[in-house]
């Protein structure tokens, strides 16, 4: 298990990143304007990435460096990009009906933390992990997932779900480098590559629901029932 | 030999993409996928006559050909055959030929995901081919370009992306269990990992589990995160609801049947299988009340297959060597029979002009043949003898009494029987009621249209009343290779 080894400074420093990652989180939930959401996901991603290369440099894990760069190209400005090019085109600037308000949305998100943490306790207490690390990585991991799940049923805007789901994938990213510092590259790029080619099929499917249904919000999807 | 056969599996299909990608002519799209389609289901039949005598693998173990993926693969096969005829005439009907090519070539490349996920033997990989399936199908799923179509593809890609994410994070946790076990850097095959499961932590392996099966379980279909389903089925074109229906939800299935042993061998079978279980019951008890008050003649079909997903779990949640073997025949007898049911659904949508149940009258009248073998479709869906379904269900739940799962064994009777009811009541309502329908006469079904169905029927007649020998071998032996006791 590396990652309970790790130096008291650098079980700080990961301590710091994944903390501030998870606040990043929070950005999004207490806000309703989507150019909050992008960049509070592009800073997320780019302290994942710093996230990535502290653990390669202390943990031993040369490739972690590649991953870094990876994730800081890929998510930190590829994927923001084609983000911020769909809300142009759109010209949806923020959240108009909310279905719960930003400061309830909090209070919930806050509530997901607590659960994210008990769940996390007991099982770093049935592993006998003393390590903090390992159980505050399990609940940012565990917190982000309920975060993102939040935002996907609290929030209407079609680029909202968009930035859910990625907030779910930026929290297992962010957990697995310090759970499994020593997972194959190989997948972990993939996996990187996948989400590209998800936003890309998210940019077209926008572009179809503007055409053909009308609005971006899912509010109006409500044909189908039964 | 295996390799081979698996080499010219994948290629057909990749071949027809690019063939479609590049003719860009409806007609000799229509062709390159037809021939495609034959290949598959001949190399497909190789497969699993050979994978009895693997599993072999490819590539650095990333590629594995045993028993339980090859079934699948056929399952896949077969219905990707009958869809490919189906489609020659269905589509046209659509009337999309400028863009049919690019049907085509989604159809084409929506079955290599699917035959590729069934070979992977990297738990990581196999997640990433998952994913592939869903991107794919997403546009084939809003082909039809209607406001409806189109709310179907985002309430699909939406609700299975964030399902399927559950599944990743159950996968690295897996992958986070073996650690402890095998060292921080390991190649995460279903061996290895079931190698080490009797030393990982069973707390971990027993949420790592829950994840898996709540994110693949989205995939398959299961209640109660079934939502996406029957609007995808619903308004998709026909064969690739057959698709969906018929391949998409067993290669997910696939991936809970090979975490199954590694949750059980982590101390955690009761959990394990009781979880599969209750998932399949619920999705029964969604399949039956949503059958029962339905209006929409696809819709029907797609909470019919909530309902048969919900029976193969439970035939893999019971497990024992009959369980396994059920659940491997019902994935079967209901791929054939599912296709059978919507490509007569979508048939008779496009005669009528309509999806709702009660605007379509007078089938049996007006469509002898057709009509014929879309009811006979229907009783065999429901489970009633003389047809296939009836066996692999009475083999579920012979079971189930035998693993003592007795409760689950009702529940299930009694859910079942209200799915006959309720099913076989619109299709009365639909030949025999009179009125309701226009009177403009219902268009014409083309050869194309009605020869799968013929297809499809024929080996549920015959696996009804004649179960081969090498075929209970040949699931005995997979039960066993899934570490199933008698």
């Amino acid at each position: 298990m590396p990652v309970a080894q790790f130096n008291p400074l650098a079980a700080s420093l990961f301590s710091f990143l994944a903390i501030t990652s998870l606040l990043l989180a929070f950005v999004m939930l207490g806000s309703r304007w989507l150019n909050n959401y992008l960049y509070a996901f592009a800073a997320e991603s780019w302290i994942i990435a710093a996230l990535s290369a502290m653990v390669g440099f202390y943990g031993g894990f040369p490739e972690l460096y590649l991953i870094a760069v990876l994730t800081a190209l890929f998510r930190g400005l590829l994927l923001p990009y084609l983000i911020w090019r769909i809300i142009q085109r759109l010209g949806v600037a923020r959240e108009i009906h909310e279905f719960l308000e930003p400061s309830s949305t909090l209070v919930a998100g806050a509530a997901s933390v607590i659960f994210a943490l008990i769940v996390s306790y007991h099982i770093g207490q049935s592993l006998g992990v003393t390590g903090n690390v390992v159980v505050l990585a399990l609940t940012v991991m565990l917190a982000m997932k309920l975060i993102g799940f939040l935002m996907l049923t609290a929030r209407h805007e079609a680029l909202s779900q968009i930035l859910g789901l990625l907030v779910l994938e930026n929290g297992i990213f962010l957990g697995a480098q310090l759970l499994v510092p020593g997972m194959p590259t190989l997948i972990e790029i993939v996996i990187l590559f996948d989400l590209l080619v998800v936003v890309a099929c998210f940019g077209v499917l926008v572009r179809y629901l503007v055409a053909h249904v009308g609005s971006t919000s899912s509010l109006d999807l409500n044909r189908l029932v039964g | 030999m295996a390799g081979t056969l698996l080499l010219i599996l994948l290629l057909a299909p990749a071949l027809a993409a690019l063939g479609c990608l590049f003719a860009r002519t409806p007609r000799s799209a229509e062709i390159s996928n037809l021939l495609a389609s034959i290949v598959v289901l001949a190399m497909a039949i190789g497969l699993t006559i050979a994978s009895a005598y693997g599993p072999y693998h490819y590539l650095d173990d990333y590629i594995v050909i045993d028993m339980t993926g090859a079934w699948v693969i056929l399952c896949t096969a077969i219905v990707y055959f009958l869809a490919s005829i189906h489609s020659v005439g269905y589509m046209r009907l659509v009337g999309e030929d400028a863009r049919l090519w690019v049907f085509y070539t989604l159809f084409s490349g929506f079955t290599l995901t699917i035959l590729v996920s069934a070979v992977m033997n990297n738990a990581g990989l196999y997640w990433i081919a998952i994913e592939l399936t869903t991107l794919v199908s997403t546009f084939l799923v809003g082909f039809e370009r209607g406001a409806e179509s189109i709310e179907a593809a985002w309430k699909y890609i939406i609700i299975i992306s964030a399902g399927i994410s559950l599944a990743l994070l159950g996968t690295i946790l897996f992958y986070w269990c073996g650690s402890f076990v095998l060292g921080p850097t390991y190649q995460m095959t279903w061996e290895i990992l079931r190698a080490a499961a009797p030393r990982m932590n069973p707390a971990l392996a027993a949420l790592s589990y829950l994840l898996i099966l709540v994110g693949y379980g989205t995939k398959v279909g299961l209640a109660p995160m079934h939502t996406w389903l029957p609007d995808a089925h619903s308004e998709s074109p026909a064969p690739i609801s057959a698709m969906l229906s018929g391949a998409l939800l067993n290669s997910a299935m696939l991936g809970i049947v090979r975490y199954l042993p590694i949750a059980e061998a982590a101390q955690n079978e009761r959990l394990a299988r009781a979880s599969l279980i209750a998932f399949g019951i619920a999705s029964l008890i969604i399949g039956a009340l949503f059958i029962v008050r339905q209006n929409g003649i696809k819709r029907l079909m797609a909470y019919s297959s909530v309902e048969h997903m919900g029976v193969v779990a439970i035939g893999f949640g019971f497990g024992g060597t009959l369980g396994v073997a059920g659940a491997l025949y019902h994935m079967l007898n209901h791929s054939i029979n599912k296709s059978l049911m919507f490509f007569g659904a979508g048939n008779v949508m496009r005669s009528y002009g309509s999806k709702e149940i009660g605007k379509i009258r007078g089938v049996w009248t007006r469509f002898p043949v057709a009509g014929a073998l879309w009811l006979a479709g229907a009783v065999g869906i429901t489970g009633a003898p003389p047809f296939a379904l009836f066996l692999s269900e009475l083999v579920i739940l012979r079971a189930g009494f035998e693993r003592g799962y007795a409760w689950a064994v009702y529940a299930m009777a009694v859910l079942l029987i209200v799915i006959f009811v309720g099913f076989l009541n619109h299709f009365r309502n639909m030949y025999f009621e009179a009125g309701g329908a226009s009177d403009a006469a219902p268009l014409a079904m083309s050869h194309w249209c009605v020869a799968p169905m013929w297809l499809a029927l024929t080996p549920l007649v015959v696996f009804g009343l004649w179960w081969p020998d090498a075929l209970w071998h040949h699931f005995l032996a997979a039960a066993q290779a899934l570490g199933a006791t008698p």
